[in-house]
């Protein structure tokens, strides 16, 4: 362990936390469009989509923070990875498009068939997609990912046995994370009957999500030998054993109507076979290429680890927040403009913002500013000078603003 | 396997498709950036209406702040997605740029992720959060998606300026040695005239566009309370940003003419290097005289507003190898569009400035009303062209005067048909927006 394997630990957290979190968003969609054209069909719809609704954005980042570090910490295999796995990751992008888009047209949807519509639309991406992704996976697994600018087969790179069980695997791993997360989610809006159709959906899809991965340990083994090798009896063995434990202990729960920690041991079961296949696969990056020869200098390196952790002191308490308010019901719901809204407390008496003597000033005070800015960045030629300059027009917006804004809207009479 | 055929016959190496993969960039790009401006600019806007609501008690405007709100996470949705694309794209079209330079200037990257991260989360939490969280909490989560707006923009011009003004690494065949990220990223005089410009433009873009709507709500008669704030608010900011934008953007030409002179010359079709160099308004530039013909000459205008001196020396095209030269009416044509729009843009705001100052009203004329509707198309217009100025202009350099955009591409065949595909989704998915925006515009909302 060194610094050249920091990264690669940062990539595995965001992608384990893309595939937890997500994936649960791609699975719903799944759900939403085998939910059935009848009430309790849109009952269920409306709740895949709500329970989403708040964190969508901030879920489908990671993939983006997966992307930025490993081209800034191991450009070479990145490069690599991405032209050769081109395809792959297009339909991927373009799956994520769909998703999105289908997301963002859903909130102004009126009426069974416009949702049902949408609905259709997004399930097909959102199966697209995971498939994509897993499938380029398994195509950096299975080695077949060489080190060069589109130096391998853009085709049997990603459609390989491999591929084809690795992709499988992530679309049923999605639908599962979703309906075990939204078994937890009906519950808690009071709504068992709707929980207990997930409940069903979970048990459905976790079964066949362990008889994928049972099928996986057996494509590999003709597939990807050393993957197989490092997993059942490598460095990778004791993640292989936590993920069927968590996977048991998951669907257990769920049996039992335990939802909220089965929602955590299910994340469990994903993270381990993550990092199962991280270490079995290790230290080998692609063929011929090791995590520390693919790494970017030293200096590179320090700035990553810098810029992650300051950035995640950050992220983390923030996310902390959105999941606690989410969770607990705060943001559930829609927009808040349903039934649900507070009545906006009685006006309070409208105060002047400005009165009619400093708006004078105001303006005055403006044009004093844009002639400073004008004389600091236009005519002089120095940095110092610019930084006033670019102060000082900020202030002319600024003060402008206030003195030019229709006196009524700021509350004056 | 067809497929494979297909391949066969484009096999890795030259990319005859070079024009194609630029071309996908240029309409990813151009598709994201307009997102961009409105998730800068359009969250101060909101947060002032919100605010303002809750200071004078008046139930219009937060009935305003609130439907902005649901268009802005629409738009923010579609933005992702756009920005997904990009990052992509970075492997996808241009694996050698990525695998040569990512270690140099990722770390810029990286960092915009967690602006995007922190703007995801509090747009989650400030949209859905309306009568949930007390006012001053939910106006407090507000404030991070300013901020990101800005940290972002400011990392991915960070990356920008350094593409037009590499340094902090040594090229030795073909490997960087000796990286600096934090010095290439952050310590380099062409950054800051970039990222003054664009924050700007991202105001008086989403304030243009915001203006044009309720411009044309205007005209139409719906003049109510409601929609006198919907206009002035967003008016207000893009009719100031405008005139400062002229002085930003004289700034950034000064620094094109320090430290890009080739780019300079092919913004001005500026064959020789002559001194006293005159300003050429439209015309087209002739590469076999190296002048600009049918254009009306200011001269030593080019002189004086890049060196501030009459008869300063302004190095023409003619200083580098014709391979060396940006397509030049491409890059001309992009900023005589950007600088003519940008200026009516600014006059069209200091007309609003004088009749709200000078007779305390909003302006009546229909015609105002009218160039308005236009101004924000216009002002979209202006965006890209400026972006396609200086793109195209620092071409045929990805990172300029070290690795060509031909020495970027990826070697693998299929770009034409990702091309077409994407042309085909972004056009749905610019139906859709269109759609949704139109649906959240008639949706009842309480107040």
């Amino acid at each position: 362990m060194s610094l050249a394997d920091v990264p690669m630990l940062f990539i595995l957290a965001g992608l384990i936390a893309y595939v937890a979190l997500a994936g649960p968003d791609f699975g719903a969609a799944i759900w939403q469009l085998t939910a059935g054209r009848d009430e309790d069909g849109e009952r269920l719809r409306d709740l895949a989509h709500d329970a989403m609704a708040p964190v969508w954005e901030a879920n489908h980042v990671w993939l983006i923070f997966v992307l930025t570090v490993m081209w800034t910490s191991y450009p070479e295999a990145f490069g690599s990875i991405a032209s050769t796995l081109c395809i792959a990751l297009f339909l991927a992008g373009l799956g994520i498009v769909v998703r999105g888009a289908a997301y963002a047209l859903r909130s102004g949807a009126k009426g069974l068939r416009e949702q049902t519509r949408i609905d259709t639309l997004s399930a097909g991406s959102s199966i697209l997609t995971p498939f994509a992704l897993g499938a380029a996976i398994g195509g950096v697994a299975s080695g077949r990912v060489p080190v060069g600018n589109a130096a391998g087969d853009l085709w049997s790179s990603w459609i390989n046995p491999t591929s084809l069980i690795t992709g499988a695997i992530a679309v049923a791993t999605a639908a599962y994370l979703a309906a075990v997360f939204l078994s937890g989610d009906a519950v808690r809006l009071g709504q068992p009957e709707l929980a207990e159709r997930f409940r069903r959906r979970a048990l459905g899809s976790g079964v066949l999500a362990g008889a994928l991965a049972a099928a996986g340990l057996v494509v590999l083994h003709e597939d990807a030998r050393r993957i197989y090798d490092g997993l059942v009896s490598g460095d990778g063995r004791p993640a292989l054993i936590a993920s069927v434990l968590a996977g048991v202990a998951t669907l257990a729960l769920v049996v039992v109507r335990r939802y909220e920690p089965a929602r955590y041991s299910a994340a469990l079961a994903v993270a381990a076979i993550v990092i199962g296949w991280a270490l079995a696969q290790q230290p080998i990056l692609l063929p011929g290429l090791t995590i520390h020869q693919a790494a970017a200098p030293h200096t590179t390196l320090v700035a990553v680890v810098i810029a992650v952790t300051a950035g995640g002191l950050i992220v983390f308490p923030s996310l902390a927040l959105l999941f606690r308010l989410t969770l607990g019901g705060t943001l559930r719901g829609g927009h808040g403009d349903e039934g649900t809204a507070v009545a906006p407390a009685g006006p309070p008496p409208a105060r002047a913002l400005v009165d009619v003597a400093t708006q004078g000033l105001l303006v005055r005070g403006a044009l004093a500013c844009l002639v400073v800015g004008f004389g600091f960045l236009s005519v002089l030629d120095a940095g110092w000078a610019h930084a006033i300059g670019v102060a000082a027009l900020l202030g002319f917006i600024v003060l402008g603003f206030v003195a030019v804004l229709p006196r009524d809207l700021l509350g004056d009479a | 396997m067809i497929g494979q055929a297909v391949l066969a016959a484009l096999a890795p190496g030259e990319q005859q498709h070079l024009l194609d993969a630029r071309q996908m960039q240029a309409l990813s790009f151009s598709v994201h950036i307009p997102l961009v401006c409105f998730g800068t600019a359009f969250p101060a806007m909101i947060l002032f209406a919100e605010w303002l609501s809750h200071r004078t008690g008046d139930a219009e405007l937060r009935r305003l702040a609130r439907r902005w709100s649901r268009v802005m996470v629409a738009l923010f949705a579609v933005g992702v997605i756009t920005g997904t694309i990009l990052s992509f794209e970075m492997g996808l079209l241009w694996p050698a740029f990525t695998a040569t330079f990512g270690s140099v200037f990722g770390l810029g990257f990286a960092i915009e992720g967690f602006s995007f991260f922190l703007e995801a989360i509090f747009i989650g939490i400030y949209v859905y959060g309306w009568d949930r969280l007390s006012p001053r909490l939910h106006m407090l989560s507000a404030v991070p998606i300013i901020l990101t707006g800005f940290t972002g923009s400011f990392m991915v011009i960070a990356v920008n300026a350094w593409m037009n003004h590499p340094s902090g690494f040594h090229l030795v065949g073909g490997q960087v040695i000796d990286v600096h990220p934090w010095r290439a990223l952050f310590d380099n005089p062409y950054f800051w005239h970039e990222i003054a410009h664009m924050y700007l433009a991202g105001y008086i873009v989403t304030g243009f566009v915001l203006a044009a709507i309720y411009g044309f709500g205007w005209l139409r008669g719906r003049r109510g309370r409601y929609e006198r704030a919907a206009l002035a608010i967003p008016l207000t900011i893009a009719a100031l940003a405008a005139p400062v934008q002229i002085l930003v953007g004289d700034w950034a030409a000064r620094d094109v003419a320090e430290y890009q002179p080739t780019k300079l010359a092919a913004l001005e079709g500026l064959g020789r290097t002559e001194k006293g160099a005159p300003v050429h308004i439209a015309g087209w530039y002739d590469a076999g005289r190296g002048e600009v013909r049918y254009g009306i000459p200011i001269p030593h205008a080019l002189s004086f507003l890049a060196f501030h001196r009459f008869n300063a020396q302004v190095q023409g095209l003619d200083a580098v190898a014709p391979a060396d030269r940006p397509p030049v009416n491409v890059t001309r044509f992009a900023f005589q569009t950007m600088v003519g729009i940008g200026t009516l843009l600014a006059l069209l705001g200091v007309f609003y400035l004088v009749v709200r100052v000078r007779f305390k009203r909003l302006p009546e004329t229909v015609w105002f009303y009218r160039a308005l509707v236009l101004a924000g198309p216009l002002s979209l217009v202006a965006l890209i062209a400026g972006w396609v100025t200086t793109e195209v202009g620092r071409q045929p350099w990805v990172v300029y005067g070290s690795m060509r955009t031909a020495q970027a591409v990826t070697g693998a065949g299929p770009i034409p048909y990702g091309y077409a595909t994407l042309v085909i989704v972004y056009l749905a998915v610019a139906g859709g927006v269109v759609w949704i925006l139109r649906r959240l515009a008639r949706a009842e909302l309480a107040a």
